[in-house]
C-alpha cells in the first residue's frame, strides 16, 4: 500500500508535467489548427535555456526566468512568425512536416551547441523526503505537483474569468464570429503562442531534474504529450490535463505492477484502445470529420 | 508524360545501370541502398502523397519486412516466399492498424502510426528469443535466382534494382488501371470523390496497406544488403527520414521517392565536410522549402520548366503581335 501511495504520487507529479504540454499542445491546434510535432523538443530546450544563462553567471531563479523569456520569444513569437504564418494557406499537412523538421532542427542544435551528455539540473526545492503513514514521498514530487496545479489554476482563470482569456476561447471556438464580434483575432492567435512557450518553459523547468537536460528528452515527453490530448479529448483544455494525470499515473503503476520492459508500450495500448472506443477523447466533442 | 520527361527518365534509368561499373563498393552499397529505400518511399508516397495521410511507421514496415526475412531463410524458407510474406504480413498489419486509425479524424493516423512505430521497436528490441534484441540478426544469405547467385556487392545491386523496376511499374500500373485512379482521385479532390461515390475511406486504407506492404518489401531487400539488422535501425529515425525523403521529391509525384531518396542518400556523405551540422543543415532547408515550395524537388523543377516554356511561348507571342502589326 505505502508503495502504491509513491507510485501514485510521482505518477501525478509526472502526469501534471505531461498535462502542461498537453494543454499547450491542444491550444495550438485549438486556435490555428496547429500540430505542433516539435513540441517535445520544445520542452526539452528552455531547459538549456536556462543552463546557459545559470553558465553565464545569474542565480537559478533569475535563469528560470531567463529561460521562459527566451522561450515566449524563440518557441513563440519566432515560431509563429517563421514557421507557422507562411505555411498556413497550404494547409495542415505542410505544417505539419515543418514542425517534423523543426523538431529534428532544435534536437540536433541542442547536441552540436551544448552537448550530447545529459547534464544535471537543480531542483526547485532541497531534495528531501517526508514521510506520510509507511509512505516515503520525495519533497521533489510534491514541489512539481504544487507548481503544476498553480500553473493549471492560473492558466483556467486566465481562460474563464478574464476579458482577454474568453477572447482567446471565442478565437478558438469559431474564429469568423469572433472577428466579427471586434475580437483581434490574430492578436489572440499570437497570445495562444506565447501562452504555450511559457506552458512548455514551466514543464520544462520541473521536469529537468527528474530526467536531466537532454537533448532527447523532446521524444518521450512530446508522444505524452500526443497521447495525453488524446486521452482527454483533442478539443478540451479539461481534457489535455485529466490525460495527462491519467497518462502519468498508468504509466508508473504499470511499470511497477505489471512489466517494466514494455514500460514505453502502455501509453501506446491506451492510445490505441481511446481511438477505438471513444475516438473524441473522453471529454472532447465529436467533430465533424472533414472526409 | 510528355516527351521531355520519358527522355530524362530513360537517360537516368541508364545512369542506373551502368553507375556501378563506376563505382568503388562503398558506392555500390550506398546506391544499393538507394534502391531499397527508394522501395520504401514509393510506398509512403501512397499513403502520404495520394491519400493525403501521414504515416510515420514506414520504418516500422521495413523493420517487420527485415526481419521477417532474416528470420525465416535461416529456416530453410526460399528467399523469395520470405520475401512474399514480408509483403503479406505487412499488408496485414498495415490494415489492422488503419482500420481503427481512419475511422476517426484525419490527423489520428500521424499520432497511431508513431505509436505503432515505438512498439514495433520495443517487441523487437524486448522478444530476444524471437529477434535475439540488442545483439540483431547477422548474415541474412542473398539469393540466388536460376544459378545467378547475388552474394556479389554489383550483383545484389542489379537484383535489387530489378525488383525496384519490377515493383515501380506495379505501381505505375495500378495508378492507372480504374481501380487505381480513385488514388488519384483521393489526391485531387477527395470531397469531390467522395460526392461521386468513391467510398474515400477504404481507398485511403487500402493506400495505406499497399504502401506499407511496399515497406516490408523494401526490409526484405534491406536484411540481405546491410547483413545486420538491430532494433535501433528500424526506430522513429527511418520513419521520419522516409517522411522527409517522400516530402523532398515531391509528394503525390509519382518520381518524388527516386529523387527523394537520393538526396537523402547522398547528401550526408557530400556534407561530411560539415560534420555534425548535416542533419541541422538538412531540417532548415527543408523548412525553408516548405515555405516556398512544398510539392518538393520535382514540384520546383516543373515549376522553373513552365516558367522557361511561359518565358518562350511569351516570346514566340511577342513576335507574332509585332509582325502582325503595321
Amino acid at each position: 500500500m505505502a508503495s502504491f501511495i509513491q507510485l501514485l504520487v510521482s505518477g501525478l507529479a509526472t502526469g501534471a508535467i505531461y498535462a502542461l504540454i498537453a494543454v499547450g499542445f491542444t491550444l495550438l491546434w485549438q486556435t490555428s489548427q496547429t500540430i505542433n510535432f516539435a513540441q517535445g523538443e520544445f520542452v526539452m530546450l528552455p531547459a538549456f535555456f536556462v543552463l546557459a544563462a545559470m553558465n553565464a553567471g545569474a542565480p537559478f531563479w533569475l535563469a528560470c526566468l531567463i529561460g521562459i523569456a527566451l522561450s515566449i520569444v524563440i518557441l513563440g513569437v519566432l515560431f509563429k512568425l517563421i514557421i507557422v504564418d507562411p505555411m498556413l494557406k497550404y494547409g495542415v499537412l505542410p505544417l505539419v512536416i515543418s514542425t517534423i523538421a523543426l523538431s529534428l532542427f532544435l534536437k540536433e542544435s541542442a547536441k552540436d551547441f551544448y552537448s550530447s551528455q545529459a547534464q544535471p539540473f537543480p531542483t526547485l526545492v532541497p531534495a528531501t523526503d517526508i514521510h506520510i503513514f509507511d509512505a516515503v514521498i520525495s519533497t521533489q514530487s510534491l514541489a512539481v505537483l504544487a507548481v503544476a496545479i498553480l500553473t493549471v489554476v492560473a492558466l483556467n482563470i486566465l481562460l474563464t474569468k478574464t476579458r482577454l482569456g474568453r477572447q482567446m476561447q471565442a478565437t478558438a471556438q469559431n474564429p469568423t464570429l469572433a472577428r466579427i464580434l471586434g475580437i483581434p483575432v490574430q492578436r489572440m492567435v499570437l497570445y495562444t503562442f506565447l501562452l504555450n512557450a511559457v506552458l512548455v518553459a514551466i514543464a520544462s523547468i520541473l521536469v529537468s531534474p527528474i530526467y536531466l537536460a537532454k537533448f532527447t528528452n523532446g521524444e518521450t515527453l512530446g508522444m505524452a504529450a500526443f497521447i495525453a490530448a488524446i486521452i482527454g479529448g483533442f478539443n478540451q483544455v479539461r481534457g489535455a490535463i485529466l490525460g495527462g494525470l491519467i497518462l502519468g499515473v498508468l504509466d508508473n503503476l504499470s511499470a511497477a505492477y505489471i512489466s517494466s520492459q514494455y514500460r514505453g508500450a502502455f501509453p501506446l495500448i491506451i492510445l490505441i484502445a481511446v481511438i477505438l472506443f471513444r475516438p473524441q477523447g473522453l471529454l472532447g466533442r465529436v467533430e465533424e470529420r472533414t472526409v | 508524360m510528355t516527351r521531355f520527361g520519358t527522355a530524362v527518365v530513360v537517360l537516368a534509368a541508364i545512369a542506373a545501370i551502368v553507375a556501378p561499373f563506376f563505382l568503388k563498393p562503398y558506392g555500390i552499397f550506398l546506391i544499393s541502398t538507394w534502391a531499397v529505400l527508394t522501395i520504401a518511399a514509393i510506398g509512403l508516397n501512397l499513403t502520404l502523397g495520394y491519400a493525403g495521410q501521414i504515416s510515420l511507421a514506414q520504418g516500422a514496415f521495413v523493420g517487420i519486412g527485415a526481419y521477417t526475412v532474416a528470420l525465416l531463410t535461416p529456416l530453410g524458407v526460399p528467399f523469395f516466399l520470405a520475401f512474399l510474406a514480408a509483403g503479406l504480413l505487412c499488408f496485414a498489419v498495415g490494415w489492422g492498424l488503419g482500420y481503427p486509425a481512419l475511422r476517426v479524424q484525419h490527423h489520428y493516423l500521424a499520432f497511431v502510426t508513431l505509436a505503432f512505430t515505438t512498439l514495433v521497436f520495443l517487441v523487437l528490441r524486448n522478444e530476444q528469443w524471437l529477434t535475439n534484441g540488442i545483439y540483431g540478426i547477422t548474415g541474412t544469405p542473398r539469393p540466388s535466382i536460376l544459378g545467378w547467385s547475388t552474394s556479389g556487392a554489383r550483383d545484389f545491386y542489379f537484383f535489387c534494382l530489378g525488383i525496384l523496376a519490377l515493383l515501380s511499374l506495379a505501381t505505375w500500373w495500378m495508378l492507372r488501371s480504374p481501380w487505381g485512379r480513385a488514388f488519384v482521385a483521393l489526391r485531387e479532390n477527395p470531397l469531390r470523390a467522395l460526392s461521386l461515390g468513391l467510398d474515400t475511406r477504404r481507398y485511403t486504407l487500402m493506400a495505406f496497406a499497399i504502401g506499407s506492404s511496399l515497406g516490408g518489401l523494401s526490409g526484405a531487400l534491406y536484411a540481405p544488403l546491410v547483413q545486420f539488422i538491430e532494433p535501433n535501425s528500424f526506430a522513429l529515425g527511418l520513419s521520419f527520414n522516409l517522411l522527409l525523403m517522400v516530402i523532398v521529391g515531391g509528394a503525390g509525384n509519382f518520381f518524388g521517392p527516386f529523387v527523394g531518396a537520393l538526396v537523402a542518400v547522398l547528401l550526408p556523405e557530400w556534407l561530411r565536410i560539415t560534420q555534425g551540422y548535416y542533419l541541422i543543415l538538412y531540417a532548415a532547408a527543408i523548412m525553408v522549402m516548405m515555405a516556398f515550395c512544398p510539392s518538393g524537388l520535382l514540384g520546383l523543377a516543373e515549376r522553373a520548366i513552365k516558367s522557361l516554356n511561359g518565358r518562350r511561348a511569351g516570346a514566340t507571342a511577342a513576335v507574332r503581335a509585332e509582325g502582325a502589326g503595321p
